[in-house]
Protein backbone atom coordinates (compact mmCIF):
# COMPACT_ATOMS: atom_id res chain seq x y z
CA UNK A 1 0.00 0.00 0.00
CA UNK A 2 2.79 2.48 0.88
CA UNK A 3 4.55 1.89 -2.35
CA UNK A 4 1.17 1.88 -4.37
CA UNK A 5 0.73 5.26 -2.63
CA UNK A 6 4.61 6.22 -3.28
CA UNK A 7 3.87 5.74 -7.38
CA UNK A 8 0.55 7.75 -7.25
CA UNK A 9 2.28 10.53 -5.64
CA UNK A 10 4.68 10.91 -8.18
CA UNK A 11 2.42 10.66 -10.92
CA UNK A 12 0.33 13.23 -9.44
CA UNK A 13 3.18 15.34 -8.80
CA UNK A 14 4.64 14.72 -12.65
CA UNK A 15 1.08 15.90 -14.12
CA UNK A 16 0.39 19.01 -12.17
CA UNK A 17 4.60 19.87 -12.44
CA UNK A 18 4.23 20.01 -16.04
CA UNK A 19 1.82 21.95 -18.54
CA UNK A 20 -0.40 19.14 -18.82
CA UNK A 21 -2.53 19.21 -16.17
CA UNK A 22 -3.26 23.11 -16.61
CA UNK A 23 -3.71 22.72 -20.88
CA UNK A 24 -6.26 19.69 -20.21
CA UNK A 25 -8.14 21.14 -17.29
CA UNK A 26 -8.39 24.94 -18.79
CA UNK A 27 -9.30 23.38 -22.25
CA UNK A 28 -11.77 21.39 -20.34
CA UNK A 29 -13.21 24.22 -19.10
CA UNK A 30 -13.56 26.49 -21.75
CA UNK A 31 -14.77 23.88 -23.90
CA UNK A 32 -17.98 22.87 -21.17
CA UNK A 33 -17.86 26.78 -20.36
CA UNK A 34 -19.03 27.89 -23.60
CA UNK A 35 -21.61 24.71 -23.67
CA UNK A 36 -22.89 26.04 -20.53
CA UNK A 37 -23.04 29.29 -21.70
CA UNK A 38 -25.26 28.24 -24.87
CA UNK A 39 -27.43 26.23 -22.91
CA UNK A 40 -28.06 28.80 -20.31
CA UNK A 41 -28.96 31.57 -22.63
CA UNK A 42 -31.43 29.37 -24.41
CA UNK A 43 -32.95 28.57 -21.22
CA UNK A 44 -33.54 32.48 -20.67
CA UNK A 45 -35.19 32.53 -23.44
CA UNK A 46 -37.03 30.15 -23.49
CA UNK A 47 -38.27 31.29 -20.09
CA UNK A 48 -38.81 34.39 -20.45
CA UNK A 49 -40.88 33.81 -23.59
CA UNK A 50 -42.89 31.72 -21.49
CA UNK A 51 -43.08 34.75 -18.67
CA UNK A 52 -44.44 37.12 -21.59
CA UNK A 53 -47.08 34.14 -22.42
CA UNK A 54 -48.30 34.82 -19.21
CA UNK A 55 -48.16 31.01 -18.47
CA UNK A 56 -47.52 30.20 -14.72
CA UNK A 57 -46.08 26.13 -15.57
CA UNK A 58 -42.28 26.80 -14.04
CA UNK A 59 -39.55 25.70 -16.27
CA UNK A 60 -37.89 23.00 -15.39
CA UNK A 61 -33.90 23.86 -14.71
CA UNK A 62 -32.77 20.72 -14.44
CA UNK A 63 -34.65 18.54 -17.32
CA UNK A 64 -34.12 21.87 -20.06
CA UNK A 65 -30.18 23.00 -19.08
CA UNK A 66 -28.57 20.69 -16.38
CA UNK A 67 -29.66 17.37 -18.25
CA UNK A 68 -28.12 18.34 -21.30
CA UNK A 69 -24.87 20.07 -19.88
CA UNK A 70 -23.90 16.69 -19.04
CA UNK A 71 -25.05 14.71 -22.06
CA UNK A 72 -22.49 17.05 -23.64
CA UNK A 73 -19.92 16.73 -21.00
CA UNK A 74 -20.19 13.01 -21.50
CA UNK A 75 -19.24 13.77 -25.29
CA UNK A 76 -16.64 15.68 -24.26
CA UNK A 77 -14.64 13.38 -21.72
CA UNK A 78 -14.22 11.17 -24.66
CA UNK A 79 -11.69 13.87 -26.16
CA UNK A 80 -9.90 14.94 -23.35
CA UNK A 81 -9.15 11.30 -21.63
CA UNK A 82 -6.36 10.49 -24.48
CA UNK A 83 -4.60 13.62 -23.75
CA UNK A 84 -4.10 12.55 -19.88
CA UNK A 85 -4.08 8.85 -20.30
CA UNK A 86 -0.92 8.83 -23.29
CA UNK A 87 2.06 9.10 -21.27
CA UNK A 88 1.49 6.90 -18.19
CA UNK A 89 3.51 4.22 -19.36
CA UNK A 90 4.32 5.09 -22.37
CA UNK A 91 6.40 8.10 -21.16
CA UNK A 92 8.13 5.14 -18.45
CA UNK A 93 9.27 2.82 -21.31
CA UNK A 94 10.76 5.60 -23.75
CA UNK A 95 12.62 7.76 -20.75
CA UNK A 96 13.53 3.99 -19.56
CA UNK A 97 11.78 4.58 -16.03
CA UNK A 98 9.83 1.46 -16.51
CA UNK A 99 13.32 -0.33 -15.97
CA UNK A 100 13.98 1.72 -12.70
CA UNK A 101 9.97 0.50 -11.18
CA UNK A 102 10.08 -3.38 -12.29
CA UNK A 103 13.49 -4.17 -10.83
CA UNK A 104 12.21 -2.29 -7.75
CA UNK A 105 10.85 -4.19 -4.96
CA UNK A 106 7.34 -3.52 -6.23
CA UNK A 107 4.82 -5.68 -7.69
CA UNK A 108 3.10 -4.93 -10.60
CA UNK A 109 -0.72 -4.23 -9.04
CA UNK A 110 1.12 -1.40 -7.23
CA UNK A 111 2.28 -0.04 -10.46
CA UNK A 112 -0.49 -0.35 -12.33
CA UNK A 113 -3.00 0.78 -9.66
CA UNK A 114 -0.56 3.91 -8.66
CA UNK A 115 -0.63 5.21 -12.08
CA UNK A 116 -4.69 4.54 -12.65
CA UNK A 117 -5.54 6.42 -9.44
CA UNK A 118 -3.03 9.11 -10.12
CA UNK A 119 -4.57 10.07 -13.66
CA UNK A 120 -7.80 9.34 -12.05
CA UNK A 121 -7.19 11.92 -9.85
CA UNK A 122 -6.35 14.34 -12.45
CA UNK A 123 -9.86 13.60 -14.38
CA UNK A 124 -11.55 13.97 -10.64
CA UNK A 125 -10.42 17.57 -10.12
CA UNK A 126 -10.71 18.20 -13.79
CA UNK A 127 -14.56 17.52 -13.56
CA UNK A 128 -15.44 18.68 -10.44
CA UNK A 129 -14.13 22.06 -11.17
CA UNK A 130 -17.38 22.42 -13.68
CA UNK A 131 -19.70 22.51 -10.05
CA UNK A 132 -18.77 26.01 -10.67
CA UNK A 133 -21.13 26.38 -13.16
CA UNK A 134 -23.70 24.60 -10.93
CA UNK A 135 -23.48 27.06 -7.96
CA UNK A 136 -24.44 29.95 -10.42
CA UNK A 137 -28.02 28.00 -10.90
CA UNK A 138 -28.34 27.32 -6.99
CA UNK A 139 -27.62 31.27 -6.85
CA UNK A 140 -30.26 32.32 -9.19
CA UNK A 141 -32.98 29.44 -9.26
CA UNK A 142 -33.92 26.18 -7.33
CA UNK A 143 -32.38 23.11 -9.39
CA UNK A 144 -33.09 19.93 -7.97
CA UNK A 145 -29.08 18.66 -6.12
CA UNK A 146 -29.81 14.64 -6.50
CA UNK A 147 -29.47 14.88 -9.79
CA UNK A 148 -26.91 16.71 -10.24
CA UNK A 149 -24.98 14.88 -8.28
CA UNK A 150 -25.80 11.53 -9.74
CA UNK A 151 -25.05 13.06 -13.13
CA UNK A 152 -21.36 13.88 -11.21
CA UNK A 153 -21.25 10.25 -10.40
CA UNK A 154 -21.88 8.92 -13.80
CA UNK A 155 -19.13 11.24 -15.40
CA UNK A 156 -16.97 9.79 -12.74
CA UNK A 157 -17.41 6.30 -13.58
CA UNK A 158 -17.43 7.12 -17.10
CA UNK A 159 -14.09 8.38 -16.41
CA UNK A 160 -12.94 4.96 -14.55
CA UNK A 161 -13.97 3.05 -17.61
CA UNK A 162 -11.99 5.39 -20.15
CA UNK A 163 -8.92 6.13 -17.97
CA UNK A 164 -8.37 1.80 -17.69
CA UNK A 165 -8.96 1.98 -21.39
CA UNK A 166 -6.31 4.94 -22.15
CA UNK A 167 -3.78 3.33 -19.52
CA UNK A 168 -4.05 -0.47 -21.10
CA UNK A 169 -2.86 1.80 -24.52
CA UNK A 170 -0.57 3.79 -23.34
CA UNK A 171 1.21 0.21 -21.89
CA UNK A 172 1.47 -1.13 -25.29
CA UNK A 173 3.88 1.13 -27.00
CA UNK A 174 6.13 3.97 -25.91
CA UNK A 175 5.35 6.21 -28.03
CA UNK A 176 2.78 8.67 -26.33
CA UNK A 177 0.95 10.23 -29.99
CA UNK A 178 0.46 6.48 -31.00
CA UNK A 179 -0.66 5.78 -27.33
CA UNK A 180 -3.16 8.94 -27.61
CA UNK A 181 -4.36 8.30 -30.82
CA UNK A 182 -5.19 5.15 -29.99
CA UNK A 183 -6.95 5.93 -26.70
CA UNK A 184 -8.98 8.50 -28.81
CA UNK A 185 -10.13 5.37 -31.17
CA UNK A 186 -11.21 3.24 -28.50
CA UNK A 187 -13.25 5.95 -26.82
CA UNK A 188 -14.79 7.27 -30.20
CA UNK A 189 -15.29 3.62 -31.27
CA UNK A 190 -17.05 3.45 -27.55
CA UNK A 191 -19.14 5.73 -28.37
CA UNK A 192 -20.25 5.20 -31.88
CA UNK A 193 -20.91 1.73 -31.65
CA UNK A 194 -24.46 2.86 -29.96
CA UNK A 195 -25.28 4.56 -32.95
CA UNK A 196 -24.93 1.20 -34.64
CA UNK A 197 -26.86 -0.52 -32.80
CA UNK A 198 -30.14 1.06 -34.38
CA UNK A 199 -29.04 -0.55 -37.86
CA UNK A 200 -27.51 -3.48 -36.61
CA UNK A 201 -30.36 -6.10 -36.35
CA UNK A 202 -31.74 -7.22 -32.93
CA UNK A 203 -29.20 -9.40 -31.32
CA UNK A 204 -26.27 -7.14 -32.71
CA UNK A 205 -28.19 -3.92 -32.12
CA UNK A 206 -28.87 -4.76 -28.62
CA UNK A 207 -25.13 -5.80 -27.83
CA UNK A 208 -23.78 -2.71 -29.43
CA UNK A 209 -26.28 -0.59 -27.59
CA UNK A 210 -25.26 -2.62 -24.28
CA UNK A 211 -21.18 -1.62 -25.28
CA UNK A 212 -21.83 2.01 -25.84
CA UNK A 213 -20.54 3.92 -23.23
CA UNK A 214 -22.68 7.15 -23.66
CA UNK A 215 -25.78 4.64 -23.77
CA UNK A 216 -24.94 3.69 -19.81
CA UNK A 217 -24.52 7.74 -19.18
CA UNK A 218 -28.47 8.54 -20.04
CA UNK A 219 -29.94 7.63 -16.94
CA UNK A 220 -27.55 9.09 -14.79
CA UNK A 221 -28.60 12.04 -16.88
CA UNK A 222 -32.17 11.95 -15.63
CA UNK A 223 -30.95 11.74 -12.07
CA UNK A 224 -31.62 7.60 -12.34
CA UNK A 225 -29.12 5.53 -10.16
CA UNK A 226 -29.54 2.38 -11.87
CA UNK A 227 -26.88 -0.78 -10.64
CA UNK A 228 -26.49 -2.41 -14.41
CA UNK A 229 -24.62 0.51 -15.23
CA UNK A 230 -22.77 0.17 -12.25
CA UNK A 231 -22.15 -3.23 -12.93
CA UNK A 232 -21.04 -2.13 -16.97
CA UNK A 233 -18.60 0.50 -15.87
CA UNK A 234 -16.96 -1.50 -13.09
CA UNK A 235 -16.88 -4.64 -14.93
CA UNK A 236 -15.36 -2.98 -18.07
CA UNK A 237 -12.59 -1.19 -15.64
CA UNK A 238 -11.77 -4.51 -13.75
CA UNK A 239 -11.20 -5.77 -17.74
CA UNK A 240 -9.05 -3.24 -18.49
CA UNK A 241 -6.74 -3.18 -15.47
CA UNK A 242 -6.32 -6.67 -16.06
CA UNK A 243 -5.33 -6.59 -19.72
CA UNK A 244 -3.05 -3.85 -18.03
CA UNK A 245 -1.30 -6.02 -16.21
CA UNK A 246 -1.46 -9.07 -18.96
CA UNK A 247 0.94 -5.94 -21.26
CA UNK A 248 3.30 -5.36 -19.05
CA UNK A 249 3.94 -8.94 -17.64
CA UNK A 250 4.38 -9.82 -21.74
CA UNK A 251 6.66 -6.45 -22.42
CA UNK A 252 8.52 -8.38 -19.85
CA UNK A 253 8.87 -11.39 -22.32
CA UNK A 254 9.07 -9.52 -25.11
CA UNK A 255 11.49 -6.76 -24.50
CA UNK B 1 26.22 -14.40 -3.62
CA UNK B 2 25.03 -14.86 -7.75
CA UNK B 3 24.47 -18.07 -8.87
CA UNK B 4 23.72 -18.66 -12.66
CA UNK B 5 22.88 -21.84 -14.02
CA UNK B 6 22.74 -22.62 -18.17
CA UNK B 7 20.86 -19.49 -18.62
CA UNK B 8 19.30 -18.92 -21.99
CA UNK B 9 17.26 -16.36 -23.48
CA UNK B 10 15.76 -16.23 -26.98
CA UNK B 11 14.52 -13.38 -28.64
CA UNK B 12 12.46 -14.71 -31.38
CA UNK B 13 14.84 -17.03 -33.28
CA UNK B 14 17.28 -14.93 -32.13
CA UNK B 15 19.50 -16.63 -29.15
CA UNK B 16 20.94 -13.96 -27.23
CA UNK B 17 21.94 -15.27 -24.09
CA UNK B 18 23.58 -19.18 -24.77
CA UNK B 19 23.82 -21.17 -21.87
CA UNK B 20 25.35 -19.31 -19.61
CA UNK B 21 26.69 -20.21 -16.06
CA UNK B 22 28.86 -18.28 -13.59
CA UNK B 23 29.26 -17.84 -10.23
CA UNK B 24 30.14 -14.55 -8.26
CA UNK B 25 31.31 -14.75 -4.89
CA UNK B 26 30.65 -12.27 -1.66
CA UNK B 27 32.83 -9.25 -2.69
CA UNK B 28 34.05 -9.90 -5.71
CA UNK B 29 33.81 -7.69 -9.06
CA UNK B 30 33.28 -9.58 -12.13
CA UNK B 31 33.27 -7.65 -15.03
CA UNK B 32 31.59 -8.74 -18.55
CA UNK B 33 33.56 -7.64 -21.60
CA UNK B 34 32.28 -8.56 -24.82
CA UNK B 35 31.41 -6.49 -28.23
CA UNK B 36 28.04 -4.59 -28.33
CA UNK B 37 24.81 -6.90 -28.52
CA UNK B 38 27.39 -9.73 -27.42
CA UNK B 39 24.14 -10.63 -24.54
CA UNK B 40 25.59 -8.81 -21.73
CA UNK B 41 22.91 -6.18 -21.03
CA UNK B 42 20.45 -9.07 -21.28
CA UNK B 43 22.03 -11.10 -18.70
CA UNK B 44 22.26 -8.44 -16.48
CA UNK B 45 18.30 -7.85 -16.37
CA UNK B 46 17.91 -11.55 -16.41
CA UNK B 47 19.70 -11.45 -13.16
CA UNK B 48 17.88 -8.32 -11.96
CA UNK B 49 14.73 -9.32 -12.68
CA UNK B 50 13.50 -7.15 -15.22
CA UNK B 51 12.96 -9.93 -17.78
CA UNK B 52 12.69 -13.46 -17.31
CA UNK B 53 14.53 -16.33 -19.24
CA UNK B 54 13.94 -18.87 -21.60
CA UNK B 55 15.35 -21.43 -19.52
CA UNK B 56 18.06 -22.19 -17.03
CA UNK B 57 17.82 -20.63 -13.41
CA UNK B 58 19.62 -17.47 -11.60
CA UNK B 59 19.74 -17.36 -7.55
CA UNK B 60 21.13 -14.02 -6.00
CA UNK B 61 21.54 -14.87 -2.25
CA UNK B 62 20.08 -17.97 -2.26
CA UNK B 63 16.53 -16.43 -3.74
CA UNK B 64 15.73 -17.36 -7.19
CA UNK B 65 15.06 -14.75 -9.38
CA UNK B 66 11.78 -15.92 -10.94
CA UNK B 67 10.19 -17.45 -8.29
CA UNK B 68 11.34 -15.02 -5.26
CA UNK B 69 11.60 -11.91 -7.72
CA UNK B 70 10.78 -9.55 -4.99
CA UNK B 71 12.87 -10.76 -2.47
CA UNK B 72 15.66 -10.34 -4.94
CA UNK B 73 15.07 -7.14 -6.10
CA UNK B 74 14.95 -6.01 -2.21
CA UNK B 75 19.02 -7.20 -2.41
CA UNK B 76 19.90 -5.63 -5.82
CA UNK B 77 20.73 -2.19 -7.04
CA UNK B 78 20.85 -1.84 -10.84
CA UNK B 79 22.34 0.76 -12.95
CA UNK B 80 20.76 0.34 -16.14
CA UNK B 81 22.29 1.13 -19.73
CA UNK B 82 20.67 4.01 -19.99
CA UNK B 83 20.22 6.30 -16.50
CA UNK B 84 16.78 5.74 -15.50
CA UNK B 85 15.70 9.18 -14.40
CA UNK B 86 12.38 11.11 -14.46
CA UNK B 87 13.46 14.42 -16.77
CA UNK B 88 10.49 16.49 -14.76
CA UNK B 89 12.31 16.03 -11.21
CA UNK B 90 14.88 17.66 -9.36
CA UNK B 91 17.57 15.53 -8.24
CA UNK B 92 16.75 15.42 -4.67
CA UNK B 93 13.23 14.50 -5.19
CA UNK B 94 14.16 11.97 -7.50
CA UNK B 95 16.42 9.96 -5.06
CA UNK B 96 14.00 10.47 -2.61
CA UNK B 97 11.30 8.85 -4.67
CA UNK B 98 13.39 5.63 -5.35
CA UNK B 99 14.71 5.69 -1.52
CA UNK B 100 11.11 4.84 -0.91
CA UNK B 101 9.91 2.50 -3.29
CA UNK B 102 13.08 0.78 -2.13
CA UNK B 103 12.00 0.67 0.91
CA UNK B 104 14.15 2.57 2.92
CA UNK B 105 12.52 3.76 5.94
CA UNK B 106 11.56 6.97 6.02
CA UNK B 107 13.00 8.67 8.94
CA UNK B 108 16.52 7.53 7.53
CA UNK B 109 15.65 8.69 3.91
CA UNK B 110 17.34 12.52 4.14
CA UNK B 111 20.65 10.64 5.50
CA UNK B 112 20.46 7.89 2.79
CA UNK B 113 19.85 10.55 0.06
CA UNK B 114 22.83 12.33 1.39
CA UNK B 115 25.27 9.51 1.40
CA UNK B 116 24.90 8.31 -1.89
CA UNK B 117 24.82 11.72 -3.26
CA UNK B 118 28.16 12.27 -1.17
CA UNK B 119 29.58 8.91 -2.54
CA UNK B 120 28.76 10.15 -6.54
CA UNK B 121 29.56 13.75 -6.34
CA UNK B 122 25.97 14.87 -7.37
CA UNK B 123 25.53 17.24 -4.25
CA UNK B 124 26.05 20.07 -6.08
CA UNK B 125 23.24 19.76 -8.60
CA UNK B 126 20.42 18.61 -5.75
CA UNK B 127 18.16 21.06 -6.58
CA UNK B 128 18.88 21.09 -10.15
CA UNK B 129 15.87 19.59 -12.66
CA UNK B 130 17.09 15.93 -13.77
CA UNK B 131 16.58 17.53 -17.52
CA UNK B 132 19.11 20.10 -17.16
CA UNK B 133 21.84 18.14 -15.94
CA UNK B 134 24.28 17.51 -18.21
CA UNK B 135 25.68 13.66 -19.43
CA UNK B 136 27.54 13.08 -16.96
CA UNK B 137 25.67 14.17 -14.00
CA UNK B 138 22.96 12.24 -14.90
CA UNK B 139 24.73 9.26 -15.28
CA UNK B 140 25.90 9.57 -11.49
CA UNK B 141 22.71 10.59 -10.29
CA UNK B 142 21.54 7.29 -11.74
CA UNK B 143 24.55 5.44 -10.40
CA UNK B 144 23.63 6.87 -6.77
CA UNK B 145 20.33 5.74 -7.28
CA UNK B 146 21.41 2.20 -7.61
CA UNK B 147 23.32 2.65 -4.15
CA UNK B 148 20.36 3.50 -2.26
CA UNK B 149 19.15 1.41 0.41
CA UNK B 150 22.95 -0.36 0.73
CA UNK B 151 21.90 -3.47 -1.71
CA UNK B 152 24.39 -6.43 -1.39
CA UNK B 153 24.58 -6.93 -4.86
CA UNK B 154 25.06 -4.28 -7.54
CA UNK B 155 24.48 -4.73 -11.46
CA UNK B 156 26.29 -1.77 -12.95
CA UNK B 157 25.72 -1.52 -17.01
CA UNK B 158 28.21 0.11 -18.53
CA UNK B 159 28.92 2.55 -15.32
CA UNK B 160 31.62 4.93 -17.04
CA UNK B 161 28.98 5.62 -20.23
CA UNK B 162 28.97 9.05 -21.15
CA UNK B 163 31.86 10.30 -18.52
CA UNK B 164 34.83 12.41 -18.81
CA UNK B 165 38.31 11.04 -18.54
CA UNK B 166 38.17 12.81 -14.26
CA UNK B 167 34.69 11.18 -13.58
CA UNK B 168 35.72 7.75 -15.21
CA UNK B 169 38.47 7.39 -12.53
CA UNK B 170 36.45 8.63 -9.87
CA UNK B 171 33.98 5.84 -10.87
CA UNK B 172 36.51 3.59 -11.01
CA UNK B 173 37.23 4.57 -7.58
CA UNK B 174 34.03 4.23 -6.06
CA UNK B 175 33.50 0.71 -7.85
CA UNK B 176 36.60 -0.66 -6.41
CA UNK B 177 36.02 0.58 -3.27
CA UNK B 178 32.55 -0.77 -3.34
CA UNK B 179 34.08 -4.53 -3.85
CA UNK B 180 34.88 -4.78 -0.26
CA UNK B 181 31.35 -5.16 1.06
CA UNK B 182 29.44 -5.54 -2.23
CA UNK B 183 29.16 -7.70 -4.99
CA UNK B 184 29.59 -6.42 -8.11
CA UNK B 185 28.86 -6.92 -11.82
CA UNK B 186 29.69 -4.51 -14.29
CA UNK B 187 29.75 -4.93 -17.69
CA UNK B 188 32.20 -2.66 -20.30
CA UNK B 189 33.28 -2.68 -23.53
CA UNK B 190 36.53 -0.64 -22.34
CA UNK B 191 39.24 -3.29 -21.91
CA UNK B 192 41.17 -1.61 -19.36
CA UNK B 193 38.52 -1.09 -17.28
CA UNK B 194 37.87 -4.51 -16.39
CA UNK B 195 41.75 -5.09 -15.69
CA UNK B 196 41.70 -1.59 -13.60
CA UNK B 197 38.51 -2.61 -11.56
CA UNK B 198 37.42 -6.43 -11.51
CA UNK B 199 38.60 -9.10 -9.96
CA UNK B 200 37.63 -11.65 -12.47
CA UNK B 201 36.58 -10.96 -16.30
CA UNK B 202 33.59 -12.92 -17.78
CA UNK B 203 34.25 -13.05 -21.90
CA UNK B 204 31.26 -13.29 -23.51
CA UNK B 205 30.51 -13.17 -27.30
CA UNK B 206 27.39 -13.80 -29.43
CA UNK B 207 26.19 -14.77 -25.99
CA UNK B 208 27.71 -17.41 -25.27
CA UNK B 209 30.58 -17.42 -22.17
CA UNK B 210 34.10 -17.23 -23.63
CA UNK B 211 36.28 -17.20 -20.96
CA UNK B 212 36.02 -16.35 -17.20
CA UNK B 213 39.23 -15.76 -15.28
CA UNK B 214 41.27 -13.34 -13.08
CA UNK B 215 42.51 -10.95 -15.50
CA UNK B 216 46.53 -11.89 -14.69
CA UNK B 217 45.59 -15.54 -15.41
CA UNK B 218 43.84 -14.84 -18.54
CA UNK B 219 46.77 -12.86 -19.78
CA UNK B 220 48.86 -15.83 -18.56
CA UNK B 221 47.78 -18.50 -20.09
CA UNK B 222 46.92 -17.39 -24.20
CA UNK B 223 50.64 -16.68 -24.10
CA UNK B 224 51.74 -19.70 -26.18
CA UNK B 225 55.21 -18.33 -26.10
CA UNK B 226 57.02 -15.42 -24.75
CA UNK B 227 58.29 -12.74 -27.37
CA UNK B 228 61.12 -10.68 -26.70
CA UNK B 229 62.09 -8.01 -29.15
CA UNK B 230 65.56 -6.51 -29.91
CA UNK B 231 67.11 -3.92 -31.78
CA UNK B 232 70.45 -4.60 -32.88
CA UNK B 233 73.20 -2.66 -34.84
CA UNK B 234 75.67 -4.95 -36.52
CA UNK B 235 75.61 -7.77 -39.62
CA UNK B 236 71.80 -8.75 -40.03
CA UNK B 237 72.53 -12.38 -41.26
CA UNK B 238 75.07 -12.83 -38.61
CA UNK B 239 73.19 -11.73 -35.58
CA UNK B 240 69.98 -13.89 -37.08
CA UNK B 241 71.59 -17.23 -36.84
CA UNK B 242 73.65 -16.96 -33.47
CA UNK B 243 70.21 -15.89 -31.87
CA UNK B 244 68.28 -19.06 -33.25
CA UNK B 245 71.20 -20.67 -31.98
CA UNK B 246 69.96 -20.62 -28.59
CA UNK B 247 68.56 -23.69 -26.85
CA UNK B 248 65.36 -22.00 -26.06
CA UNK B 249 64.85 -19.88 -29.04
CA UNK B 250 61.96 -21.37 -31.51
CA UNK B 251 61.80 -18.59 -33.93
CA UNK B 252 63.82 -15.31 -34.91
CA UNK B 253 61.69 -12.73 -37.12
CA UNK B 254 64.20 -10.43 -38.59
CA UNK B 255 62.76 -6.43 -39.39
CA UNK B 256 64.92 -4.40 -41.21
CA UNK B 257 64.89 -0.55 -40.14
CA UNK B 258 65.58 2.35 -42.96
CA UNK B 259 69.53 2.53 -41.68
CA UNK B 260 71.27 -0.50 -42.94
CA UNK B 261 72.96 -1.51 -39.97
CA UNK B 262 70.20 -1.55 -37.31
CA UNK B 263 67.43 -4.18 -37.38
CA UNK B 264 64.88 -5.33 -34.96
CA UNK B 265 64.43 -9.22 -34.29
CA UNK B 266 60.97 -10.55 -32.21
CA UNK B 267 62.84 -13.50 -30.78
CA UNK B 268 60.02 -16.29 -29.44
CA UNK B 269 61.28 -18.36 -26.67
CA UNK B 270 60.08 -21.23 -25.31
CA UNK B 271 57.17 -20.58 -22.12
CA UNK B 272 58.63 -19.83 -18.54
CA UNK B 273 62.11 -19.53 -19.89
CA UNK B 274 63.39 -16.24 -19.50
CA UNK B 275 66.44 -15.66 -21.64
CA UNK B 276 66.73 -11.30 -21.59
CA UNK B 277 69.72 -11.90 -19.68
CA UNK B 278 71.20 -14.36 -22.28
CA UNK B 279 70.50 -12.85 -24.77
CA UNK B 280 71.91 -9.44 -23.78
CA UNK B 281 75.08 -11.11 -22.95
CA UNK B 282 75.90 -12.93 -26.08
CA UNK B 283 74.57 -9.52 -28.19
CA UNK B 284 76.87 -7.92 -25.86
CA UNK B 285 79.71 -10.23 -26.11
CA UNK B 286 80.31 -10.25 -29.90
CA UNK B 287 80.61 -6.93 -29.84
CA UNK B 288 77.63 -5.58 -31.75
CA UNK B 289 75.14 -2.81 -30.29
CA UNK B 290 72.05 -3.43 -28.23
CA UNK B 291 69.67 -0.85 -29.04
CA UNK B 292 66.66 -1.93 -27.37
CA UNK B 293 65.22 -5.10 -25.34
CA UNK B 294 62.07 -5.81 -24.10
CA UNK B 295 60.13 -8.67 -23.22
CA UNK B 296 56.16 -8.53 -25.04
CA UNK B 297 52.92 -8.90 -23.32
CA UNK B 298 49.86 -9.69 -24.26
CA UNK B 299 47.57 -6.50 -23.64
CA UNK B 300 43.68 -7.41 -22.52
CA UNK B 301 42.86 -5.91 -25.59
CA UNK B 302 45.07 -8.59 -27.89
CA UNK B 303 43.77 -11.61 -25.89
CA UNK B 304 40.00 -10.08 -26.21
CA UNK B 305 40.44 -9.91 -29.73
CA UNK B 306 41.93 -13.22 -30.21
CA UNK B 307 39.22 -15.06 -27.99
CA UNK B 308 36.04 -13.08 -29.95
CA UNK B 309 37.19 -13.39 -33.30
CA UNK B 310 39.55 -17.06 -33.33
CA UNK B 311 37.71 -19.02 -30.58
CA UNK B 312 39.15 -21.84 -32.26
CA UNK B 313 42.48 -21.52 -32.42
CA UNK B 314 42.66 -20.71 -28.52
CA UNK B 315 40.30 -23.37 -27.39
Amino acid sequence: MGNLFQIYKRDLKGYFSSPIAYVVIGLFLIVTGIFFYLLLSSFLQYSYAMMMQRQNIPVNVNLMMIRPFFLNMSVIVLFVIPMITMRSFSEEKKSGTMELLLTSPLTNWQIILGKYLATFTLYFVMVMVTFLFMVFLFIWGKPGLGPILISYLGILLMGLVLIAVGNFISSLTENQIVAAVGTFGATMLLWVIGFAGDFAGKVFGELFKYLSIVNHFEDFSKGVFDTSHLVYYLSLTFIMLFFTYQSIESSKWRS
Amino acid sequence: MIEVHNLVKHYGSVKAVDDISLTVDKGEILGFLGPNAAGKTTTMRIITGYMPASAGTVKVAGFDVFEQGLEVKKRIGYLPENPPLYPDMRVRDYLKFTARIKGVHPKTINAEVDRVAARLSVIEVMDNHISKLSKGYKQRVGFAQALLNNPPVLILDEPTNGLDPRQIIEVREIIKSLGSDHTVILSTHILPEVSMTCNRVAIINEGKLVKIDTPDNLTMQLQGSESIILQIEGPVTEIESALSQHNSVTAVAVQPNSKDNIATYKVEAAIGSDIRKELAALVVNRGWGLLELKSETLSLEDIFLRLTTKEEEVN
